[in-house]
C-alpha cells in the first residue's frame, strides 16, 4: 500500500522523507561491494554495510582464505566497519556472502565498472 | 532501402545501442536485425538468381552459376575483349534494375515455393515499421554515442564527450559526474574544455557500463521505459517524473559510500 502511495506523483508525501532517508543511508539495508583502483593494475575491494551482529574478523578470515588474498577491517567514522580485500574480489565476495547465508542476493549492490 | 541503411548504421553502433532497460528487448531487437539481414541477403540472391538462370530451385546453385557465367563468357569473348566487358556491365545493370523493381520486394515472389519463417517475420516487421513504427520494437531509442576516452599521463583518464552524453540524457553534468565518480571509486573534475578528467585508468566500456546503470536508475521511466523524464529535487529528495506517462518515483540520492585511502601511506593524518 505504502509503495503505491509513493508511485503517485503527488507534491508531498509525508512519509517519503523517512523512507528515502532509509534507502538513502541505504548502507543500512544494502551491502555495498565496491572496487577501487590503486596504482598500476592493482585494485581493492571494499565491503560495506554488513550487519553489525556479524563478526567482521571471522568473515574476513574466511574471505581471505577463500580467495587467497590479504585484507583488513577498517573502521570508518561514518559507515562503521568496512572490509577491504586486495584485488577485484567483487564477484567472489558476493557469491561467498550469498552462499554463506550472510546476505541475501537482492541486498547486495555491486558497484564499479 | 533507406530503412536498411539506417539499420546498418544502427548495427555499427550496436555496442553502445545500449540503454535498453530490458535485456529481453535487446535480444529481440538483435534477432530482428538478423532476420532482416538474412532476408535482404536472400532477396539479393534471389534477384540474381532470377536474372541469370530462371527456375533454379537452389539459390546456391543459382549463385554459383551466376558467378561462373560471366567468367565463361569473358573467356569465350576474349578476342573481342570490349564486347565481353560490355556484357558484364549489362548483367550488373540488370541485377540492379531487378533489385529496384517493386515486384521483387519479397524473396518468394516470382516462385511458388513456400515462405520461410524468417522471411515472413521480416515482412511483418517491415510492414510494422512502415505503418506503426512504435510497435516494431525499435522506437527511436536514445542512442548514445560510446564514451570517448583519452589517457592523460599514466594515471588519469579523460572522458571527452562527457558533456555530450549528459545532454543526450538531459541530466545535469554535476549529477552524472557524482554518480560516475562514486561508482568508479575515484575522484575527478571537469577541465577547461568541459571534459571529465578522472583519476585512474578506465576503458570506454567501464564508463559505458556505469552510464548504463545511471540511465536505468536516473533516466528511464520504469512504467513506460521512456527516457523523456525530468529529475528534480524536492525537499532534498530526488524525484524522477516521466514526461510521457506522467508517473513519478523517488530515486536514491547518490552516495559515494566508503572510499578507502589509497596511495602513499603518510599522505594524510
Ligand atoms: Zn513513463
Amino acid at each position: 500500500m505504502s509503495d503505491l502511495d509513493i508511485q503517485i506523483p503527488t507534491a508531498f508525501d509525508p512519509f517519503a522523507d523517512a523512507k528515502a532517508e532509509d534507502s538513502g543511508a541505504g548502507s543500512k539495508e544494502y551491502v555495498h561491494i565496491r572496487i577501487q583502483q590503486r596504482n598500476g593494475r592493482k585494485s581493492l575491494t571494499t565491503v560495506q554495510g554488513l550487519k553489525k551482529e556479524f563478526s567482521y574478523n571471522k568473515i574476513l578470515k574466511d574471505l581471505k582464505k577463500e580467495f587467497c588474498c590479504n585484507g583488513t577491517v577498517v573502521q570508518d567514522p561514518e559507515l562503521g566497519q568496512v572490509i577491504q580485500l586486495q584485488g577485484d574480489q567483487r564477484k567472489n565476495v558476493s557469491t561467498f556472502l550469498v552462499q554463506a547465508g550472510i546476505v541475501k542476493k537482492e541486498h547486495i549492490k555491486i558497484h564499479g565498472f | 532501402m533507406a530503412d536498411e541503411n539506417q539499420l546498418d548504421a544502427k548495427d555499427e553502433v550496436a555496442e553502445l545501442a545500449p540503454f535498453d532497460p530490458t535485456k529481453k528487448k535487446k535480444k529481440k531487437k538483435v534477432t530482428i536485425q538478423d532476420t532482416e539481414d538474412d532476408s535482404v541477403d536472400k532477396l539479393a540472391e534471389k534477384t540474381e538468381n532470377l536474372s541469370v538462370s530462371e527456375g533454379l530451385e537452389s539459390t546456391f546453385a543459382g549463385l554459383k552459376k551466376k558467378k561462373k557465367k560471366p567468367v565463361e563468357t569473358s573467356i569465350l569473348n576474349e578476342d573481342t575483349g570490349d564486347a565481353g566487358e560490355d556484357l558484364d556491365d549489362h548483367a550488373g545493370e540488370d541485377d540492379k534494375g531487378d533489385g529496384l523493381v517493386p515486384e521483387h520486394r519479397y524473396p518468394w515472389e516470382g516462385s511458388d515455393r513456400d515462405y520461410e519463417y524468417e522471411e515472413l517475420l521480416g515482412r511483418v516487421f517491415n510492414i510494422l515499421r512502415e505503418n506503426n513504427p512504435e510497435l516494431a520494437g525499435d522506437r527511436r531509442r536514445t542512442v548514445m554515442r560510446p564514451p570517448q576516452v583519452l589517457r592523460e599521463g599514466t594515471k588519469k583518464t579523460v572522458f571527452v564527450n562527457f558533456m555530450d552524453l549528459c545532454k543526450t540524457m538531459h541530466r545535469q553534468p554535476d549529477h552524472v559526474m557524482t554518480f560516475l565518480l562514486a561508482e568508479l571509486g575515484t575522484s575527478g573534475s571537469l577541465d577547461g574544455q568541459q571534459r571529465l578528467v578522472v583519476k585512474g585508468r578506465f576503458a570506454p566500456k567501464n564508463f559505458e557500463g556505469i552510464l548504463r546503470r545511471y540511465v536505468n536508475e536516473y533516466v528511464i521511466c520504469l512504467g513506460c521505459k521512456s527516457p523523456d523524464t525530468i529529475l528534480s529535487k524536492e525537499n532534498r529528495l530526488f524525484f524522477l517524473r516521466c514526461e510521457k506517462c506522467g508517473s513519478g518515483r523517488s530515486v536514491a540520492p547518490i552516495k559515494a559510500g566508503f572510499v578507502a585511502r589509497v596511495g602513499r601511506r603518510n599522505a594524510g593524518t
